[in-house]
């Protein structure tokens, strides 16, 4: 297919499920931001989606998230002004435009802000991002591991402030100076990070992630209107594996330096009744516990659904009586190689384990 | 005890009277254009039936008034939308994801200002009060009786709210306001909906509960009045009269609950098929299958936790038009026994059709022997393809299931439905709304901000307050069931912040008498 292709309405409407899947509990909900996508294409915007081998070497590319907690993002709404103005203040401050915008991380509300600022800036998105899920911190990226320049990075809020971090002396910094500057406007905030080139998204980006969430949406739609179980749908076509369904029996959040940290248990229903199934999550989820037993950590994908409608859960939205499926995805291989492990594995999280992916 | 249910429908009033778990008698007369008559004859009617036979300790009336107005675009306030927490939010103003012919009816001022909060409790920015000012001026200008104000986190701290409603009640005194944080959640979009859709309802409720009142009193009845919620349980009178939205879909949770409860199943659809709309449930074990975090009401997204329902706009009353191509969403409603063709009137109705395919019996059917045949097939297989296009889309396993039929037009209900095992009829059938109403519990509600406890001692502390205010609102404090728990951290405000809410349910006490403090869920 021609790229830069344009992408339709209904993909976008299918990316927004499949992104909140790939979220794995965080990202915050892409609802708001497909709101705003759709007043766009309501008004005649077209975003075109472009194959990242067809960018030059040489080629700018912006990668854009919007950072927060999301309980935050659910009181003040996302609004495509806060993330081209990130992406322009980067191009001000390189003093050079982009060629193209990717996201940060395809989880959550993250894979459709490069369609919001690209919606402003006519530019095309990069189909792709540097997660494949999403992750809470900066430094657990495919560009980290990868030992790419981690500045500048431009950070915008919704007032008259914004923050360029011209240097940081690692990820770690970066992360911090950061978060930092996030808490200070209110902990939401529109980033553009470190610029990359072409050859750097062709070698180090997860490569066609925009596309796999418009597929897992399509698959989940698909089974909906089939009235096959999404969830087993899904399964099948990704090949994930089921882990727990259940009923939600207690949630425990706090919020801590900025994210959203805490505990889920689920009572086990059908074949798993009699068991329970525990979950830590830091924004995302991070381990699950068979009756006491560690038997998921991330970076394996481990996704909280509806267990009728298939619809993605969150961290923020868990509720007590929800019934819910656990499943995990695979995750990409740049983040189940040693280097990756110490990035996003559960020792990154504070979680003294072995990762032993369920997909071994 | 000794229980009356009523559900006023828009075509019909039906009333129960139960003594425990017994139905003693049922009764159905026809919804009246005053409301007040037909609830007054639905009264007097049973209590004759039923004869001197002790006092009654509870009305619960149950209405599909405040739903119908949404779904039908009718009986709908102009609204003053005021949104609070420039410049953040500003792309998605209220509104931005209502059905366009619904906003168009209840849009009326929209207006944006400066202010809010952070998740913190530091403000975004001051309160543009200048503005408000301003805004409610134009208010006034305009007309407009019905304001709806939202701030950005105002169930974290609602100054914003409570100052702008002040400046508004000095320049519009007369004006209803609805304050978002006294009716929702975190969750700008959907509060604010939910604000929005209470404050278009205000004018309808008033009317509503007052016409409920005065058909009490009139017929001679002194025990408290209980309008049933969404939820399955009932709040007093005047509290319905505030926040109408409460009452949403609480038709439909009682059909469905009163469903099981005639039926003896647990685990079936539901259908039930009133004069103007049809809905379409799942129940499990017992209760409605409950639709999860966000709820439509006629296209708008809420956040209240109600019965995973299909509404449908066909019924008894529903108007057939095109040669029965088109049957619905129109209904003549409660003028079905005045404007239906069977019953002396001119308008073609879902009713006059069954009654010439010979489905039911009512009326003159000789006023509806010119109908052509073609026109009658037509019009049935209309009326059986949207109704199983709804129980398909309710349907989450392609397995068959039994289906139980209830409501006033479920002779409207084929008897074959792809999908579904077996049609279920029950004795009462046409009443199970007011059956459910007859059997709804109390609730007591509880959502506050603690400091200094630790989370036990918080959700401790939650639910004592919430036992309290059910036993004060008349439950039996030893059938009390916590039904809800949420806690939410608050970072960064002093002394260990968590704001927890927490419901419980209980049945009502016998011969209870609700304290006026008790009720607010």
């Amino acid at each position: 297919m021609a790229s830069p292709r344009p992408v339709s309405a209904d993909e976008i409407e299918s990316l927004a499920i499949g992104a909140w899947i790939l979220g794995t509990g965080g990202g915050g909900s892409p609802y708001l931001a497909l709101l705003n996508m759709r007043r766009l294409y309501r008004e005649g915007t077209v975003v075109s989606l472009m194959d990242p081998m067809d960018l030059a070497d040489d080629d700018d590319v912006a990668v854009v998230s919007n950072m927060g907690a999301p309980l935050v993002g659910q009181e003040r709404l996302t609004d495509p002004h806060t993330i081209a103005r990130a992406v322009t203040m980067m191009e001000e401050y390189l003093g050079r435009p982009f060629r193209a915008i990717m996201s940060l991380e395809i989880g959550g509300g993250n894979a459709i802000q490069p369609f919001m600022a690209a919606a402003l800036l006519n530019r095309p998105v990069v189909d792709g991002d540097c997660m494949g899920r999403a992750f809470p911190e900066a430094q657990m990226t495919s560009f980290a591991i990868h030992d790419l320049q981690m500045y500048p990075l431009t950070l915008v809020d919704v007032r008259d402030n914004a923050v360029v971090v011209a240097r940081a002396a690692s990820w770690k910094w970066m992360e911090r100076l950061s978060r930092t500057a996030c808490v200070a406007v209110g902990s939401i905030a529109g980033t553009c990070k470190a610029p990359r080139t072409g050859k750097e998204i062709k070698e180090c980006a997860i490569l066609y992630s925009t596309s796999k969430a418009i597929r897992i949406g399509q698959t989940v739609q698909a089974a909906r209107r089939a009235h096959r179980d999404p969830i087993e749908a899904l399964i099948e076509a990704e090949n994930g594996r089921l882990l727990f369904t259940g009923k939600i029996a207690d949630v425990a959040r706090r919020a801590t330096e900025g994210f959203l940290r805490g505990t889920a248990k689920l009572d086990g229903l059908g074949a798993f009744r009699g068991q329970r199934f525990e979950l830590a999550f830091q924004n995302e989820f991070a381990v699950g516990w068979l009756d006491g037993v560690p038997t998921v950590t991330t970076p394996d994908l481990i996704c909280v659904l509806d267990t009728v409608s298939g619809d993605a859960i969150g961290t923020e939205t868990l509720r007590y009586g929800q019934r819910a499926t656990v499943i995990a995805l695979p995750a990409p291989p740049i983040l189940l190689t040693p280097k990756g492990l110490t990035h996003v594995g559960p020792r990154a999280f504070g979680y003294d384990l072995e990762f032993t992916s369920v997909f071994a | 005890m000794r229980r009356i249910g009523i559900d006023v429908g828009g075509t019909n009033t039906d009333a129960v009277l139960l003594d425990g778990t017994h139905v003693v008698h049922a009764v159905k007369t026809p919804t009246t254009a005053d409301v007040t008559s037909g609830i007054t004859t639905a009264l007097r009617d049973l209590l004759a039936a039923a004869g001197p036979s002790g006092p009654v300790d509870a009305v619960m009336i149950g209405t599909t008034h405040f739903t119908n107005a949404v779904v039908q675009r009718r009986d709908l306030t102009l609204v003053a939308a005021v949104r609070i927490g420039l410049p953040a939010s500003a792309s998605l103003p209220p509104f931005v994801d209502w059905p366009e012919d619904l906003a168009d009816l209840v849009r009326g001022e929209v207006v944006m200002l400066e202010g809010g909060h952070e998740y913190d409790g530091r403000p975004i920015v001051p309160l543009d009060e200048t503005g408000m000012r301003d805004a409610a001026r134009r208010i006034r200008a305009a007309g407009i009786t019905s304001v709806a104000i939202a701030s950005v986190f105002s169930p974290l701290n609602a100054e914003c709210e409570t100052r702008a409603a002040a400046i508004l009640r000095q320049e519009c005194p007369d004006a209803a306001v609805t304050l978002s944080h006294e009716l929702g959640r975190i969750g700008l979009l959907e509060r604010e909906n939910a604000t929005l859709l209470n404050a278009a309802l205000v004018g309808l409720a008033r009317r509503t509960t007052q016409a409920f009142t005065e058909a009490l009193r009139a017929s001679g009845l002194a025990a408290p009045l209980y309008l049933t919620q969404n939820d399955g349980t009932v709040m007093l009178a005047a509290t319905a009269e505030a926040f109408p939205v409460y009452s949403f879909a609480s038709g439909p949770t009682n059909s469905m609950r009163g469903a099981a409860f005639l039926s003896g199943l647990s685990d079936a659809i539901v259908i039930d098929v009133g004069g103007t709309t049809t809905d379409i449930g799942s129940l499990r074990h017992g209760f409605p299958r409950e639709a999860n975090n966000v709820v439509e009401v006629g296209g708008v997204r809420t956040l209240f936790r109600m019965p995973d329902l299909l509404s449908i706009g066909l019924g008894g009353g529903s108007l057939v038009a095109d040669d029965g191509h088109r049957v619905g969403p129109r209904s003549v409603g409660y003028r079905l026994v005045e404007e239906g063709r069977v019953f002396g009137g001119a308008t073609l109705t879902a009713t006059d059709v069954a009654v010439a395919a010979g489905l039911i019996d009512l009326g003159d059917r000789g006023r509806v022997a010119d109908l052509s045949g073609g026109l009658v097939k037509t019009a049935l297989a209309r009326m059986h393809a949207s109704i199983e296009e709804g129980v398909d889309r309710m349907k989450t396993d392609a397995r068959e299931e039994p289906l139980i039929a209830v409501g006033g037009g479920c002779f409207l209900v084929p008897e074959l439905l792809a999908g579904v095992s077996e049609i279920v009829h029950v004795r009462h059938q046409a009443v199970a709304n007011a059956v459910g109403a007859a059997i709804a519990q109390v609730s007591g509600e509880i959502d506050q901000i603690f400091q200094n406890l630790s989370r036990e001692g918080a959700i401790a502390e939650a639910r004592r307050l919430a036992e309290d205010r059910a036993v004060a609102g008349g439950a039996d404090a030893a059938t009390l069931q916590v039904v809800e728990v949420e806690d939410l951290p608050l970072a960064y405000l002093p002394g260990n912040s968590l704001r927890v809410r927490v419901r419980v349910v209980g049945d009502i006490r016998d011969g209870g008498q609700p304290d006026a403090a008790g009720d607010r869920r």
